[in-house]
């Protein structure tokens, strides 16, 4: 028997992962009592963290420092509308393939925009972003630059959204929430569990080394280049498919909303920034702390922003490690560990 | 003959992008900084010079030199307080800070001045042009934009090669910590060259502003053309961002003539094409 071994789980994980069980379950049965302003709140809330989640693994983890994100929420958005709109698709059906169609866009730019080093594939990736705006826009039957609604009757056939009515009692509207709000939930634990289960396995570990250096990484046998397009294309898979999601909920497109980078992109970065990069816990603190700023200061408009903007500035010079970092480095707090510790086997 | 023109007016409005660009290339090349609010803090610029000459009612080149002071100071500041705290291996704290600061600025903007379009007033010389060859006018302000994108590049290149400034720049971008061996005192060229930055980009704000209107929502789609520019022109060299930025003014030229509605898609296309063909840019320094 080995005198030392690796230890990840601590206790306080264990209790976690059966609160988080039980968060997740009460989570799935919550349309049975709640409003529908909560539902669509909550809406916002899981496909905010789900996004967060997957920014947080690709520029946090993996050092892919991404401010384009926004284009595969946009491109998934817009592959949802073609398929129902162009090809007659049911939409729950649909989006899988917008998050294909996000992912196959991916793997041609990632060639692209990996030949610009470190802070300039930020830029680069903004870039590619608007220019598929601007395609975007081009095409007049998914409604050109001004964009195009999807009306409910078009919906009501949908895969699911009988059985919710059924279920719950609820006229079409409320239960495409219910529906998209589940899909959203589903979405955002499978993401959060994929990423939790990447950086525990060695290949989380190899990503991590490629980041902090990879030609040390390359010379222990890691294939840097590999494990990052790998990473970008796996997370823009994710991320179209929740773009659609959102969409769906929304039934109305248009390439500045679609593809917008404050939207898509600016506020995923604050709650990544504000919770703590490089957590699983950290989106989910900082999507909690948008949301209420959000319910509190969206009605001034840019003040708001500006206000986002000076907290981000202030947490990354005074607590770069975010609310939660500063709160688990103080306490030994670990609910979703990635850290490895070293000791003596028992 | 439209096709011709078409080529004028694309590298005339290639020294506004070269002017946007500079600012950016100067503080990425000294260290290693990409300061993504660079089109805001344009902006910024633009609105500063606007109301020095509405408010206090200085002519425009007044109100030109006096926010190129503030803005160098703004410049310098700003690396003291903030930039200076996040500096260091990891990219990520300094991307966030200054798109942090992007956002800030370009909400500010908007709160301070409203979503309305402006323009900054030049009296005659908006309107006004010059007869290069016979059936041959250009509009004297597009030109001067260009002319001041040369200038700027050749005074930034002597300020680089000539004087011990430049050679402070040169030495901490090739080796912070020998240069600091060397009597260098690291924390003002930095804060020096970020203020130059900003100093450079009041011009680039001016020469804009008079040619085109602008809001405060057009700064990233600013920092953008710069960083187009810096890419397809080659990182690390003056005249090759002078140069992109041409190319740049051409694709943007060249593809609004073929439909109105390709003009900034051109732009970003031809960038995507030369990362494929040159991802060094088509004018890279000799050195890297």
């Amino acid at each position: 028997m080995p005198v030392w071994q690796i230890r990840v789980g601590t206790r306080l994980s264990r209790i976690a992962a059966v609160a988080g069980i039980v968060l997740v379950v009460v989570l799935a049965v919550l349309p049975a009592i709640a409003s529908r302003n909560l539902i669509q709140d909550l809406i916002f809330v899981l496909t905010m963290l789900t996004l967060a989640q997957l920014w947080n693994v690709l520029a946090g983890w993996g050092g892919l420092v991404s401010v384009g994100q926004q284009a595969f929420v946009g491109l998934g958005a817009y592959a949802l509308f073609a398929g129902i709109v162009m090809a007659g698709l049911d939409p729950v059906a649909a989006i899988p393939l917008a998050g294909l169609f996000a992912a196959l866009i991916a793997a041609v730019l990632g060639p692209l925009l990996f030949r610009l080093e470190g802070p300039y594939f930020a830029i680069g990736s903004w870039v590619a972003a608007e220019a598929l705006r601007l395609i975007c826009a081009q095409f007049k039957s998914l409604g050109g630059g001004t964009g195009m609604s999807i009306s409910p009757s078009e919906l009501s056939q949908m895969f699911g959204l009988k059985a919710v009515q059924a279920l719950l009692g609820l006229r079409p509207a409320a239960a495409r929430d219910v529906l998209v709000y589940w899909l959203a939930l589903l979405l955002a634990v499978l993401v959060t569990l994929g990423i939790y289960a990447f950086m525990r396995s060695r290949h989380g570990l190899a990503l991590a080394a490629s980041r902090d250096n990879a030609a040390a990484a390359r010379s222990v046998g890691v294939r840097t280049a590999r494990i990052r397009h790998v990473l970008w294309i796996a997370v823009a898979f994710a991320t179209g498919t929740v773009g659609a999601v959102v969409y769906l909920q929304k039934a109305r497109i248009s390439p500045d909303a679609a593809f917008s980078v404050i939207d898509w992109t600016a506020y995923v970065i604050f709650i990544v920034v504000i919770g703590g990069v490089r957590t699983i816990e950290g989106p989910m603190v900082g999507v909690l702390l948008l949301w209420g700023l959000v319910t509190w200061l969206a009605q001034y408009g840019s003040l708001y922003l500006v206000v986002l903007g000076t907290l981000a500035i202030l947490i990354m010079l005074f607590m770069p490690r975010g609310v939660w970092g500063a709160a688990a480095r103080r306490w030994q707090w670990q609910l979703f560990p990635t850290q490895r510790w070293l000791g003596r086997s028992r | 003959m439209s096709g011709f023109d078409t080529i004028i007016e694309g590298v005339l409005l290639g020294g506004v992008y070269a002017l946007f660009a500079l600012g950016l290339s100067l503080i990425f090349g000294i260290m290693r900084l990409v300061n993504l609010a660079h089109g805001d803090l344009i902006l910024l610029a633009a609105y500063l010079v606007l109301s020095a000459t509405t408010a206090l009612g200085v002519p425009l080149a007044v109100a030109s030199l006096l926010v190129v002071a503030a803005m160098f100071v703004l410049g310098f500041v700003l690396q003291r307080l903030v930039l200076e705290r996040v500096l260091g291996d990891d990219i990520l704290p300094p991307l966030l800070v200054t798109f942090g600061l992007s956002i800030m600025i370009q909400n500010g903007l908007l709160l301070g001045y409203g979503a309305d379009s402006r323009r900054l007033q030049a009296g005659a010389f908006e309107s006004s042009s010059v007869t290069l060859a016979p059936g041959l006018s250009v509009g004297l302000a597009p030109l001067t934009a260009l002319v001041t994108a040369i200038a700027a590049v050749a005074l930034l290149q002597l300020i680089f090669y000539r004087t011990s400034l430049g050679r402070a720049f040169r030495a901490t971008a090739d080796n912070p910590a020998i240069a600091q061996l060397m009597g260098v005192n690291e924390r003002n060229v930095y804060a020096i060259a970020v203020g130059l930055s900003l100093a450079v980009s009041v011009i680039a704000a001016v020469v804009f502003g008079i040619r085109a209107s602008f809001d405060p929502s057009i700064g990233p789609a600013r920092l953008l053309y710069a960083f187009e520019a810096v890419i397809i022109g080659g990182l690390g060299s003056l005249w090759g961002t002078l140069a992109g930025g041409i190319v740049l003014g051409l694709a943007q030229a060249i593809g609004g003539r073929i439909n109105p509605e390709w003009q900034i898609l051109a732009g970003h296309l031809t960038f995507l094409a030369v990362l494929m063909v040159r991802p060094r840019g088509l004018f890279p320094a000799r050195r890297t």
